[in-house]
């Protein structure tokens, strides 16, 4: 049924009520809702299940009050399957089935906190009970992930209920487009795909044009290795985004919408096409939304997969049901994009930003960031850091802050290394920049960049070469082919690495790498071609002198290349038990047991099994 | 118009104009390779990349339109070295065996790698494909030339709207495919031969066949017959340096006698054969209510494509063989009998402009009892280098006159080598046929010119015969469409296959990208064409000497049961792809 704006503050006001449990920390009374995570990381620990297994338990014992709810990403994503119980905010990690009965018996029934649930603090072991109190959470700021882990994405009414829709509903009846681009331009909102260009902007082109039919395209390829920022909010919080296309629609003039997401996003795709439905029965996706002239309608178009449709105008090609290449700019989609129609054309987070600056005002986003880079950043952590996962963080926090005081620094020990930021586009950042505050300057000062959002933590037993190379072999795959800097460029590239890696480099290779890097990057058509050699050259800025090991002496300092590392068993610490020998398959090892054993070079081919097996670590 | 700078230069140019044409006009020859103008222009190879001051990164100039104050800079040394690396990077993943390549001295990226100071390729990693697709009669597509340009794809997918071949894969794995990577031979390639004509390296070539004419030439019991087509005459000329469009027919007459060949005729005169027997069966359906419009059939691209695209509208065909293979018919019966020369010691070599033609000759119903008509088929390309392996110095040649008996064809024949062509021919004989006298009206100026389609109505003995002729596979598709979905009404259509006809056919000349762009070869081609026509004794068909003792002694008339029996042919549903 159509619902009237009316009918939608209705629902607003009795929802909101009954959600008052897990928005309103001061919440008391005898209900209790269980926050059950179904992001993608946690759905795949199969917290689908223990949902179902909570839900027939609470069935079983006839309790009452007791809600089960499925919601989006919570961010900790390495502690996963997350379960949150409001009012009270107790954190579970690492749940499985059979703690289900635990959870409710002990917690539920008994209001006593299951402790061997709980997430340890990474020093001292401590147990953490609450959410808030999780050194992960406290630096951050949940804007664009604002709804994400609140509420179940897959109804409509708990969307409503935490201010769904009151930004539609506001723009399409008290401002005009040039008020909504206004406030976004005052807002200093920057695309968040990665190249950070300020979205007012970008939308008053669009505005400007002339032409009866135009479009509003949600880019959600997200494709950079170790990224799933979009895929979360797009499973948590999906209203929110079709929500800030049809204000994009009415702003810009346009009628339709296309999102373009990654078929490899299951759960996103499933949960975008129910919000689609949803919105469409309450009217609030269609014909004369809310009563007005504005009518938006949105249709989700499946990515097969190819990095390169990341890329706006290959995204265009691509929805078009062509081969996935870019186009060459000028035009650029606001003037000439989907159909050569004027296209708006943006990222995910930059969506999920729009209903929060409109319900807010553009002050209060401004607020929040650096003097350039205005509101929050998410970031997909990832690599050698404690706490994997999804984190917020206002623009200008630094790097230490994200990695040590959010991430939980690095594992097992180790020495932080580089991070790499921006994916196979941006650059690594080494040890002296850790204190950057980060925004769209600062990155590409330092040789990286902003990107979508992936940020890889690198502990000391990376090889920077190694890390090029992994780079450049994902470019190498996913380049379209259409131009030669990028098609053949980064593939000569990829394999001089391969040849620096092996041992067989020279310092000349060293030097054609660096030119080569230079011309891919002013010669190539698109952006993936543009900054594919970013990697090489951000390690050639930072480390060359691995490098320089790689072909010079032949060595590599993280042992990660197999040809130039040497696997060898100190004397000092060898006790002789022979387990070594045992391990090795290629019989590389010999000496008597009880005394000090030792590898042939000849002989070795580096499977590192000796080295697990030794129990002295006496192997490296 | 548009003021700008280039190189320190004032241009001036009309609106639209792109950076590299305005550079043409004050003679900066920026280097392009996948640019074709108005079939390939994408950007991709990055050759032509110039500065714009005030822009990020290089601009496309192939594809950058001007802009008033411009100021471009199309040589500095950012540009250069791009260029440079770029040349590079395509050269390490392409087959450099140049000395032995068709394309040697013809190629593009040579003359850019010679050009541009490439004296070393940087790397010698990998290469994407050695594959060799050579299993079609006509097309040789050699992929580890492949420069991934794109001007075939831009030839086949948008000017003739086949898409036989299109790029594949991604990165560098991407390569220029066919459906399910299968031989031309067995998808839905119509042997036009287009794309070779867009190759700027030696990807894509004819088969060569010199080598088979060379061993009927030196084998002393066989009798060879060559012939050659209207369009080759002002085609041949260029591969020897001489203007475009030249007329070199005495040369090339003196050069095939030179190359030993038994007896050198006018595929011209097979024209006027066609002529007979296509006017003909036009007024015979057009009087007594045959299948209606009359499609001609000398194009055998054409044909394929019909065959392959509408086989439910076959009998629109008409069933005339084409010129070459009328010709090779009439050469092993008539000829061979009154010469006496046994017709199996006879071969027939055909010299046509012209890749389609090979695939033709070796059609099964290409014979008539049991003599093939045609026993070999090279194009011009084919021809001038075996005039060069003969170190004959052609521009220097002597005039001669084609051998008698088959002597002088009229010029209806000779402006089958132009789009409209044939449509003409047939029409100067189907009036005087049907008004059963000599007309004086002989042009018939709405079937000439270079436009894709060409609609008129003439009349002839108070009756209207609406005519139709197209050149170029898309504009073929164009008319088949209207026909059948009934929209059509015409009585007579003509098609080529290759924009403009014959003289720009798959086995003419091939002319780089700037060439094509500047010059137009296409009208260059056809003036000389009509000029010819213009210059001829006899200019309809009916009207030549030795067609009129040919019927008398052995044909009887124009589709008598002889005449079908030497000069007639059917046709058959062809699966599109075949595997």
């Amino acid at each position: 049924m159509k619902k009237s704006i009316e009918e939608i503050e209705k629902i607003r006001e009795i929802k909101s009520k009954e959600l008052e449990l897990r928005t309103n920390k001061d919440f008391t009374g005898a209900r209790k809702d269980i926050l059950v995570c179904h992001g993608t990381g946690c759905t795949s620990s199969k917290s689908p299940e223990i949902l179902e297994k909570l839900k027939e338990i609470i069935k079983e014992k006839d309790l009452k009050d007791i809600n089960v709810v499925k919601v989006g990403c919570l961010g900790l994503c390495s502690k996963g399957p997350i379960v949150i119980i409001r009012p009270e905010d107790t954190f579970y990690s690492m749940v499985t089935v059979d703690d289900c009965e635990e959870i409710i018996e002990s917690h539920i029934i008994n209001g006593e906190v299951v402790q061997r649930l709980l997430c340890k603090t990474i020093d001292s072991k401590e147990a953490i009970e609450k959410l808030d109190d999780q050194p992960f959470y406290k630096k951050q700021k949940r804007i664009a992930l604002k709804n994400c882990g609140i509420i179940n994405p897959e109804d409509i009414d708990e969307y409503i209920s935490v201010d769904g829709f009151k930004a539609l509903e506001k723009v399409l009846t008290k401002m005009k487009p040039e008020e909504v681009i206004d406030e976004l331009t005052k807002s200093g909102l920057r695309g968040r795909g990665g190249a950070g260009f300020p979205t007012g902007m970008k939308w008053n082109f669009v505005l400007k044009e002339k032409g009866e039919q135009k479009y509003v395209v949600c880019n959600a390829d997200e494709g950079d290795p170790g990224a799933f920022m979009d895929r979360s909010i797009l499973e948590g919080d999906p209203h929110s985004i079709l929500e800030a296309m049809s204000i994009a629609g009415y702003t810009v003039g346009a009628n339709k919408g296309y999102i373009y997401v990654r078929a490899e996003y299951p759960i996103a795709v499933t949960r975008l096409q129910i919000a689609i439905n949803q919105e469409r029965e309450y009217g609030i996706l269609g014909e004369n939304i809310f009563g007005t002239d504005h009518s938006f309608d949105i249709e989700i178009r499946l990515g097969a997969g190819a990095f390169v449709c990341g890329e706006e105008t290959a995204l265009l090609e691509s929805v078009e049901g062509k081969r996935g290449q870019p186009r060459l700019k000028p035009p650029f989609p606001a003037n000439s994009g989907l159909w050569q129609k004027p296209t708006l054309i943006n990222n995910v987070e930059t969506y999920a930003n729009v209903t929060r600056i409109i319900n807010n005002g553009a002050d209060w986003y401004a607020g929040i960031g650096t003097e350039g880079s205005k509101g929050t950043k998410v970031f997909a952590l990832g690599g050698n850091v404690n706490n994997v996962g999804l984190v917020e963080v206002p623009m200008g926090t630094t790097l230490r802050e994200i990695i040590f005081d959010i991430g939980g620094g690095i594992p097992n020990g180790r020495k932080f290394k580089a991070a790499q930021t921006g994916g196979p586009s941006g650059g690594c950042i080494p040890e002296k920049y850790l204190d950057t505050p980060i925004d769209y300057e600062s990155l590409k000062e330092i040789g990286s960049m902003m990107g979508s959002g992936g940020l890889i933590v690198m502990d000391d037993t990376k090889c920077m070469v190694n890390l090029a190379k992994f780079y450049l072999d994902f470019t190498v795959s996913e380049s379209c082919g259409k131009c030669t800097p990028c098609r053949v460029g980064t593939k000569r590239m990829l394999e001089t690495l391969e040849k620096i890696c092996e041992g067989n480099g020279t310092e000349k290779d060293i030097e054609k790498l660096r030119t080569l890097a230079d011309n891919i990057c002013k010669a190539s058509v698109c952006g993936l071609g543009q900054t594919a050699p970013n990697p090489v050259i951000s390690t050639l800025k930072y480390f060359e002198d691995e490098y320089r090991e790689h072909v010079i002496d032949k060595s590599c300092r993280a042992k990660e290349c197999k040809n130039l590392t040497k696997i060898e068993i100190d004397p000092e610490k060898c006790k002789g038990c022979d387990l070594c020998k045992k391990a090795c398959p290629v019989g590389a090892i010999s000496g008597e047991v009880t005394k000090v054993h030792e590898i042939d070079q000849s002989k070795c081919i580096k499977c590192r099994s000796c080295l697990q097996a030794c129990p002295f670590k006496a192997i490296s | 118009m548009i003021k700008l700078e280039i190189d320190s230069m004032p241009v001036e140019v009309e609106e639209g104009t792109t950076i590299l044409e305005a550079a043409r006009k004050v003679n900066i020859d920026i280097p392009t390779l996948c640019f074709l103008k108005e079939i390939n222009e994408v950007g991709d190879c990055r050759m032509c990349i110039v500065e714009v001051e005030g822009r990020r990164g290089f601009a496309t100039s192939c594809i950058t339109k001007v802009e008033e104050g411009m100021v471009v800079h199309t040589h500095t040394p950012s540009v250069v070295e791009a260029r440079k690396a770029v040349l590079n990077l395509i050269l390490s993943n392409h087959n450099r065996d140049c000395l032995t390549c068709i394309r040697n001295g013809n190629c593009e990226l040579q003359k850019l790698a010679q050009k541009y100071n490439v004296q070393n390729v940087d790397y010698d990693g990998a290469k994407t494909s050695n594959e060799i697709d050579d299993k079609s009669p006509s097309i040789v597509r050699d992929q580890s030339k492949c420069i991934l340009c794109r001007r075939c794809v831009g030839m086949c997918k948008r000017v003739q709207e086949i898409g036989a071949i299109e790029s594949t894969n991604r990165g560098f794995e991407s390569t220029i495919s066919t459906a399910d990577n299968q031989s031309l031979n067995d998808v839905d390639c119509t042997f036009c031969g287009q794309c070779i004509e867009a190759c700027p390296v030696g990807a894509l070539h004819e088969k060569d066949d010199t080598s088979k004419v060379w061993r009927m030439i030196n084998d002393k019991d066989t009798f060879t017959i060559v012939q050659t087509a209207p369009a080759v005459r002002v085609g041949l000329g260029e591969e020897f340096g001489m203007p475009i469009g030249t007329n070199v027919k005495g040369k090339m007459v003196t050069a095939l006698k030179r190359l030993g060949f038994d007896k050198v005729f006018d595929t011209n005169t097979g024209a006027d054969f066609t002529i007979m027997e296509e006017a003909n069966e036009f007024i015979e359906r057009f009087t007594n209510g045959g299948t209606l419009p009359m499609m001609t059939s000398c194009c055998p691209a054409w044909v394929r494509f019909a065959e392959k695209n509408y086989p439910e509208q076959l009998d629109h065909l008409s069933s005339c063989k084409s010129p070459h293979q009328m010709f090779g018919a009439i050469l092993k019966s008539y000829f061979a009998k009154k010469y006496d020369v046994e017709p199996e010691r006879i071969k027939v070599i055909s010299v046509m402009p012209c890749v389609a033609k090979k695939y033709e000759s070796v059609r099964e119903e290409m014979e008539v009892d049991g003599l093939r008509d045609v026993d070999a088929v090279i194009t011009i390309r084919e021809l001038a280098r075996m005039i060069k392996q003969r170190d004959i110095e052609f521009t220097e040649l002597e005039d001669s006159e084609f051998e008698d008996p088959m002597g002088e064809a009229t010029g209806a024949a000779a402006i089958f080598g132009v789009t409209g062509g044939v449509m003409e021919a047939a029409l100067r004989t189907a009036a005087d046929t049907i008004e059963g006298k000599s007309l004086d009206k002989i042009d018939y100026e709405a079937v000439r010119g270079q436009e894709g389609i060409k609609k008129a109505t003439v009349e002839i003995a108070g009756k209207e015969i609406r005519i139709v002729v197209a050149s170029g596979l898309k504009n073929a598709r164009k008319i088949m469409n209207e026909i059948s979905s009934g929209k059509a009404d015409y009585d007579f259509v003509e098609i080529m296959a290759c924009p403009g006809g014959c003289i720009n056919g798959g086995g003419q000349p091939i002319k780089s990208s700037k060439i094509r762009a500047t010059k137009d070869v296409r009208q260059l081609r056809a003036d000389s064409i009509y000029s010819i026509d213009e210059k001829s004794t006899f200019r309809k068909s009916h009207d030549n000497p030795i067609i009129k003792t040919i019927y008398n002694d052995f044909l009887e008339k124009p589709n008598s049961h002889e005449a079908h029996k030497y000069l007639h042919t059917t046709y058959h549903k062809e699966e599109k792809y075949n595997f």
